[in-house]
Formats: C-alpha cells, structure tokens, sequence
C-alpha cells in the first residue's frame, strides 16, 4: 500500500497507508488528519478538502480539471500546488507522496 | 479516561462530527453514539445521486470507518433506539428496556419523511428516500426500461429522477405547485431546470394533484385527479421532511419547529445540546431563526456544540450553502434566497447549462444559485461569510471578473 505523508501547518507529520484506489481525502478523513474537512464527501462542492501537494510529486499527482481550478481560485491562500484532496486518487505510483495542508479550510 | 459520559443520540452527519470534536476539544470521558440505522455515521448525499445511479458504492459512503471510532475511543450503539430521555435522573431508556445513565447529552436525531396519506401508498414499490435502507430497496425496483413516478419536485425528488433517468427509466416528476423547486428558488431557476430534465428525456408534470396510487400487491401506475394514469414500476414520494422532535417534547425540551437551541447549540436544558436538521436556531448573518436541512449546518452546529460540551463557548456563526448534482448540472448555493425582491443573472439560464442567478433583498446581496459555476459560487460564499453585497450591473457582466463586483 503506498505511503502517504501529511505535514500539517503548524509543521507535525503523520504518514499513513492508503490503498491504491482510495482518494486523498478519504485517506484523510480515515485516519482523522485534522485540517481536512471534506464537508460534501468528495463531491467536489465544498472546497474544504485544500491542501498543497509537495513540489517534488506535482508532476506525478497531475493537475486539476476546470472545476476544481475554479474552486480553488477562492479557497485560502491559493497556490501553484494547490489541490482538492478529494480529486486525488492514490495510486502505487504515487508511494512516498507528501502533501502539506492549509492554515484553515474556510 | 475521566468518569464523565457523553452520550449523542442519532449516528449521522452531526453525530459523526458531534463525537470527533469532543475528542478534538479535549473531552477526556466517554463517548457514546446511540443511532436506530445499522451502519456508522454515512454521507446521506450522494443517496439521491451517485449512490442511487451505481457510480458510488456503499464502502465510500462511510463519513469515517469504524476502526476510526475505535481509536478515538468513540463506542457506536448501533440499530440501537433511544426510546426516553429522563433529564432529571440524566439517563436515556433504549428499545430493549435498557437504561444508560449520561453527564451530557447531545441530540441529533435529525429529520424524518413526511408521508402522503394516499389510497394505494403502502403497495409495495412505493418508497420515500432518506436512509441507506431506502435506497437499497428502491434498487431493487429500477432498471433500464422501466417506469418511475416520481412524487415531489424538491432537488431530492429531481436528483432521483436524473439518477434514475441516467439508468435508462422512463420518468415523470408530479409536482404539486405551478413549477419545480417553488419554495427553494426564482422562477428562472424553477425553469432552467425544467428545460434541462425535459432535454434529458424527464416528464415533469406541475399542478400535479395525485389521486391514486394503483395495483394489486405492488404499485403498477399512478391517477392524477385529472384523469391521467401514469405506468409505474416504481414510485418515489419526496415531499418534505418533518424535525424529529420526539424525544426532546418527551423530556420536557422547548420545541417550536424543531428543538429550540440558542447560539451555543443549548437547549432549554443545560446538559443538553442538540445539532443539526432537528434544531431551530439563530442565524446571525440573517438575523432570524431558522431550521435547515443541510450538510453544512449538521456539520458547524455539531462543532459548536461540542466546544460547549467542552466549557468552551464560541456562538454559532455560520454562512448557510448547500449543492444539488444532477445530470451534468453541478448547482452550489450559498446564502439563504429567502426574502428576496430581486434576481440578477450572469449567463443565460434560458439555454444552455451554465449561470448564476444572484438573490437580493434591495441593496442586499443574499444568496448565489450557482450552476456549473464554481467560481461564483465561491467568491459569493466568502464575500457573504464577511459580509459584503455586490453591485448587480457588474454581476451581470460577464466581461467583469467576478472578484470585482463586490463591494466592502
Ligand atoms: C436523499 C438526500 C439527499 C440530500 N442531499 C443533500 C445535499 O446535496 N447537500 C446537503 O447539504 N444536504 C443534503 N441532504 C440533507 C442532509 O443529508 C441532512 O441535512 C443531514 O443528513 C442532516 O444530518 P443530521 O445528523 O442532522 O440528521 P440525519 O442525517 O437526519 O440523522 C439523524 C439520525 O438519527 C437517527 N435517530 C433519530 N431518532 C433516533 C432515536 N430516537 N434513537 C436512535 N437514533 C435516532 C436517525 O435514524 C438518523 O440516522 C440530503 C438528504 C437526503 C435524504
Ligand atoms: S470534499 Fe468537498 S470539495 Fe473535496
């Protein structure tokens, strides 16, 4: 199962095993990261599933499809890396990604 | 772990966050969540919509999975009723006759269909949707070809007939006032969305009075007053849900459409909180009571309450927002409509699949009906949450990035 790493913002990590197939914020909600809230269930309605996926696996994880830039166009303090988690499938491509979450989600 | 229990009555959306902000707010006792359905804390959503069409299965729907509760040290008292709250003797009776004595508690019961008394309504074949148990039967009734009325044109009534269509059924919508969504949106939206279920192949019939539901042991059509009878396999009532008050009118809580909570999720009962769909509040924003039936509002009442459970007083403060999926049409709301005396749109909602329709009350802005437009559904629910209006020419312009029309 790849290994995911979520670095929070006061800088605490917590590495958890997500199977391949399972979305980011599933991931998350799973193993109670704070910091995700994930309020529509993954129903890309929300935007409360923000985080930041690390520099180095950008390339990897891929980018976000026109309704998702829209949404994080707003959320807080956007970035290049910026993500909804709940967009984000896990794959075994993908063991050994870090992603960093937000401040806040709303 | 301290000696102190608290207890949530109902296991969904409220609960789910009721239990996990305790604990993240430093409740040191037990937790106990009691609720009548057998399964944990689900996403209710997507049962109208990716759940009923197939695309979502039962194993995503999970809000978190059991072992998280195990973990947090959160007991689950599963397809378990609460029938008796004795807030004197601070204890709870179960169905089994069983009593759990409690230092606080917490009510999410949540809301409950409201039933048609319809001759013909307890043929088999004829459902209303509201737990996972619903929907599971309902699937077993539909399947390419075949026939589904569906009784109400609310968005869980329109969600199941565009999840339903999408299978291939044959599908008609009665609606019993003159358009669909009446009570919940403008005249523009109502017909933005009767254009679009007609595109897709949906009969909506409005002014719909239904006289009959036929058939011998299982449903097999439909009599509306004027004479039309539909053929159904299936039959879908979504008019409504009623607050699921019981308890709290049983143990003496004020109760007055829903059980009466002030700012810190209290009722009149100070060991006793209560969150989500079952709650009268007060909303700041709009400065009147209210009583909605959302995810969002289950979810921020349930923190708020479990902040005063833990001493810590933080009013609730919420901005209200809601989504409905149907086909292709992603609609995000955010604001209360209500009270409204004027609707701007940005795009046209007469072709096409994407607008906005923008609710004020005089200078006001109130609230955004969004479809298929997630940007403005996001600028309004921040411009809103801090309180700022927009100008309406340069919401309806399309030429003007929508950051720009909001005033400070
Ligand atoms: C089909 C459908 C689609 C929806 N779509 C959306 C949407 O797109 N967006 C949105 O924001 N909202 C939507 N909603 C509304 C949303 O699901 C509700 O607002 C939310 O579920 C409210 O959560 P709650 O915890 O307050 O109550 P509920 O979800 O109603 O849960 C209350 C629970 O308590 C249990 N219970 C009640 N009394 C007792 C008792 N005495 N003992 C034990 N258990 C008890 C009930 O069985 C139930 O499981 C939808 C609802 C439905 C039914
Ligand atoms: S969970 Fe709501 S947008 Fe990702």
């Amino acid at each position: 199962m790849p290994l995911v790493t979520f670095i929070s913002f006061d800088g605490s990590e917590q590495e958890v095993h997500v199977a391949s197939g399972t979305t980011l914020m599933h991931a998350a909600a799973d193993n109670g990261i704070p910091g995700v809230l994930a309020d529509c269930g993954g129903a890309c309605s929300c935007g409360t599933c923000h985080c930041y996926v690390d520099e180095t696996w950008q390339a990897k994880v891929g980018t976000a499809d026109d309704v998702e830039t829209q949404m994080l166009e707003f959320v807080i303090d956007p970035q290049p890396n910026s993500r909804l988690s709940c967009q984000i499938v896990i794959k075994d491509e993908l063991d050994g990604l870090v992603v960093h979450l937000p401040k806040s989600q709303f | 772990m301290g000696s102190e229990h608290a207890i949530i009555v109902g296991a969904s959306h409220a609960a789910a966050q009721l239990a996990t902000g305790l604990r993240q707010s430093g409740w040191d006792g037990k937790i106990s969540v009691v609720g009548d359905e057998a399964i944990p804390p689900y996403h209710r959503p997507p049962l109208s919509k990716a759940y009923l069409s197939g695309e979502k299965h039962s194993d995503e729907l999970l809000i978190r999975p059991a072992t998280f509760y195990e973990k947090s040290s959160i007991d689950l008292l599963l397809g378990t009723r609460v029938t008796a709250v004795d807030p004197k003797n601070k204890c709870i009776t179960l169905h089994d006759g069983g009593t759990i004595p409690y230092s606080k508690l917490a009510l999410t019961t949540g809301a409950r269909v409201r039933k048609l008394s319809l001759p013909g309504c307890d043929l088999d074949g004829v459902f209303y949707l509201r737990d996972l148990n619903d929907v599971n039967r309902i699937r077993g009734f539909i399947g390419h070809g075949k026939s589904a009325v569906i009784v109400g044109g609310g968005y869980i009534g329109l969600e199941t007939a565009a999840s339903m269509r999408k299978l291939g059924m044959n599908v008609t919508v009665l609606e019993a006032l003159p358009r669909v969504l009446q009570r919940v949106t403008a005249p523009e939206v109502s017909a933005f969305y009767s254009r679009v279920h007609g595109e897709e192949g949906v009969r909506i019939i409005t002014d719909a009075v239904v006289e009959a539901l036929e058939g011998k042991s299982a449903v097999t059509a439909v009599k509306l007053a004027d004479g039309t009878t539909l053929n159904a396999d299936v039959v879908v009532i979504g008019v409504g849900v009623i607050p699921e008050t019981e308890l709290a009118e049983q143990a003496g809580l004020a109760v007055d459409n829903g059980i009466v909570v002030d700012e810190f999720a209290r009722t009149s009962d100070p060991d006793i909180v209560a969150a989500g769909d079952c709650t009268n509040h007060y909303n700041p924003i709009y400065d009147r009571r209210l009583r909605l039936e959302s995810v969002q509002n289950a979810t921020d009442q349930a923190k708020t309450a479990a902040n005063t459970l833990c001493g810590k007083l933080e009013a609730y403060h919420a901005l209200p927002w809601f989504w409905s999926d149907q086909f292709d049409l992603k609609l995000q709301i955010a604001g209360l409509s209500q009270g409204f005396d004027r609707v701007v749109l940005r795009g046209a909602s007469t072709s096409g699949r994407s607008f906005a329709a923008f609710y004020f009350s005089g200078e006001r802005l109130l609230a955004v009906d969004a479809v298929n437009r997630p940007k403005e559904f996001m600028a309004v629910r921040r411009a809103l949450a801090a309180g700022h209006s927009a100008d309406p020419a340069k919401l309806a312009d399309e030429s003007i990035d929508i950051q720009h029309a909001f005033l400070s």
